[in-house]
């Protein structure tokens, strides 16, 4: 399989996992969504020296990982793949901010080091909590908790069309790579003219596409509106879930608990 | 160039969401006025299509590295500005949702620098300009190519701009803007070849699809300066506003001066007083960001404040965190355990 299949076997993965059943699957998405904006918020708003006092918050990915029965091998697999940008412009801090900041025994641990780990944990918890919110909860469902939320229909009609015909364009897109691929005894270096030709068939192919879609729809009664079904509810559950998560993450952003846990240890261990 | 949740701060993202946010609600509104239902399915297999292309990769002749497409432009042409915008958000979305390019707070700065530049600036005032009413290829062509470098370098620095507002990153504003426009150059000339050479190819083939196209997007032209100058006040309105109060609760820093000095009373003149500074400071030229590490040092105060620097605290600091971890990681083996048990009593 090569890059582009492995791709829309990748989206489809995550729409399976959020196919599952569990009290996390079952929770309004609109809990979801808001908990893990709350959260991202949370996370970012450290400020660039923080260190322990974000560690607390793993406790959400992993538990939520944990209870919504989700691979974590597969999504550490997925952060790793994103994360050179991240690593890109933070590696750049522990050469520019060379102020010592405090000492382990006697190794000085400059600002700047503490700064990009610092980023290092941001970026790996803001990933995670994107990518549990949608393995727990589909992209559709995510989409239509959006509209609820006010964003503009168009939009929201624009992202489930996109959506839908992702896999059937990653599919043809496939084909065509994997057909110049045969015949040109696997060669990996595509040329520019190949590579234009290419993409201008696909894009002839889509606009062909397009077409029949629209007389497709029409046939079906299409009349220039979108009904979304909504049978969303926010129950008990979902108050216990929001309520509790961010109440958490305050407590963790207001009190450094690793600190006071430390200093609790050392204080009964001399 | 898919900026990260983890180099911004909260107040640069929110800013670029209101932004964003505005913008998609205008073309919104502009798509329902336009009416022409022939585009929504269209729209969507057009993003599709450009999610689709952007993993073909073809190889770049003498560098031995390979280029691919980045879409904004190509929509722009095809779809008008306010189709092309809401189509390169909705990709940028799901990107974000499922590959984590870039996360969800940056959601709304990657949408502005992938979407905004091309549709709404490039697109209109050079592409256009250029192409005119009768495209001929090599208008469409120099057009494409020139508007394509164009997006990708205002693009570029909005990035820069965005890094070093948020201040997490310590890269100085001169050094990041040197590192990212000469590299986004060579992106914009392979952007623009390609979205040149593709608009050509469907040019040649099916001429009519341009015009409609073109005929659509002369709608368009009245309303950019209305819009720009939304854009402009939604953005300083917004970032304003979330300054102050971003500034006038204590943030991190002023958090910790608080608890090392024990001070709870400080004045409140003299904190409405501060805010006010602060909110000056950053309208006035990135001065405590950007270009603080050209000055003397303003900052070696800032150091010390870091939740009480001295070696107890950050031994107790890293045995906490280290046993924070610990107990997170028991919960989630606990939580699994437990969910494994019951399964087979559902």
């Amino acid at each position: 399989m090569n890059n582009i299949g492995k791709n829309s076997f990748d989206i489809g993965r995550m729409d399976a996992l959020a196919a599952g059943d569990s009290l996390l699957h079952r929770l309004d998405p609109r809990a979801k969504l808001i908990t893990t904006l709350v959260f991202i918020v949370a996370v970012v708003s450290f400020d660039k020296y923080a260190l322990s006092a974000i560690l607390p918050f793993f406790l959400y990915p992993i538990a939520l990982i944990s209870l919504g029965g989700l691979p974590y091998n597969y999504l550490l697999k997925k952060v790793l793949i994103v994360s050179p940008f991240a690593i890109l412009i933070g590696v750049f801090n522990p050469l520019l901010d060379r102020e010592i900041l405090f000492h382990i025994g006697s190794v000085g641990i400059s600002g700047g080091f503490v700064s990009f780990l610092s980023i290092l944990l941001r970026f790996v918890l803001t990933v995670t909590a994107a990518l549990i919110l949608i393995s727990l909860t589909g992209f559709n469902a995510v989409c239509e908790s959006m509209r609820k939320f006010g964003v503009p229909k168009p939009f929201i009609v624009q992202l489930l069309f996109f959506y839908r015909y992702l896999f059937v364009m990653t599919d043809e897109a496939d084909r065509m790579v994997r057909a110049r691929s045969l015949r040109t005894f696997n060669s990996g270096t595509m040329s520019f003219r190949i590579f234009i030709s290419l993409i201008g068939h696909l894009l002839l192919r889509t606009l062909d596409r397009a077409e029949r879609i629209y007389r497709a729809m029409c046939c079906r009664g299409f009349d220039g509106h979108f009904y979304l079904i909504r049978s969303m509810k926010i129950r008990v559950p979902e108050i216990i879930f929001m309520s509790g998560w961010v109440s958490l993450f305050v407590l963790f952003r207001c009190t450094n608990v690793p600190l006071h846990l430390g200093t609790l240890i050392t204080g009964i261990v001399p | 160039m898919h900026m990260a949740d983890a180099l911004i701060s909260p107040l640069v993202g929110a800013t670029m969401w209101a932004t964003t946010a505005g913008l998609i609600g205008y073309s919104a509104k502009k798509l329902k006025d336009e009416a022409d239902d022939r585009k929504i399915p269209l729209m969507g297999v057009l993003g599709a299509f450009i999610f689709a292309a952007q993993m073909i990769n073809f190889t770049i002749p003498a560098t031995g590295s390979s280029g691919h497409l980045g879409g904004g432009m190509i929509l722009a042409i095809l779809l008008g500005p306010y189709a092309a915008f809401l189509v390169m958000a909705s990709v940028l979305t799901v990107q974000a949702f499922f590959f984590a390019d870039g996360g969800l707070l940056a959601l709304g700065c990657n949408i502005f620098n992938l979407g905004f530049f091309p549709c709404f600036l490039a697109y209109p005032f050079i592409y256009k300009k250029i192409a005119g009413e009768n495209p001929t290829q090599a208008k469409i062509a120099t057009g494409g190519i020139i508007a394509a470098i164009v997006g990708l370098q205002l693009g570029a620095f909005a990035v820069v701009l965005e890094t070093v507002f948020s201040g997490i990153s310590e890269l100085p504003f001169q050094t990041f803007v040197l590192l990212m426009q000469p590299i986004h150059m060579g992106i914009g000339i392979v952007e623009g070849l390609i979205s040149a050479a593709v608009v050509s190819f469907v040019w040649k083939a099916r001429p009519e699809i341009l015009n409609s196209a073109q005929g659509v997007a002369s709608i368009v032209k009245v309303d950019m300066k209305k819009l720009l100058l939304g854009v402009l006040i939604v953005t300083l309105i917004t970032g304003g506003a979330l300054s102050w109060f971003a500034s006038s609760n204590p943030d991190g820093l002023e958090w910790s001066m608080f608890r090392t000095s024990g001070k709870e009373e400080l004045e409140t003149s003299e904190k409405v007083h501060a805010s006010l500074a602060n909110v000056q400071g950053k309208t006035a030229f990135l001065p405590d960001y950007g270009f603080k590490k050209s000055e003397p040092k303003p900052e070696a105060s800032e150091s010390p404040t870091w939740p009480a620097v001295d070696p107890g605290t950050s031994v107790s600091g890293l045995i906490g965190g280290f046993l924070t971890l610990v107990l997170a990681v028991l919960i989630g083996i606990v939580l699994k355990r437990r969910k494994i048990k019951s399964l087979p009593e559902r």
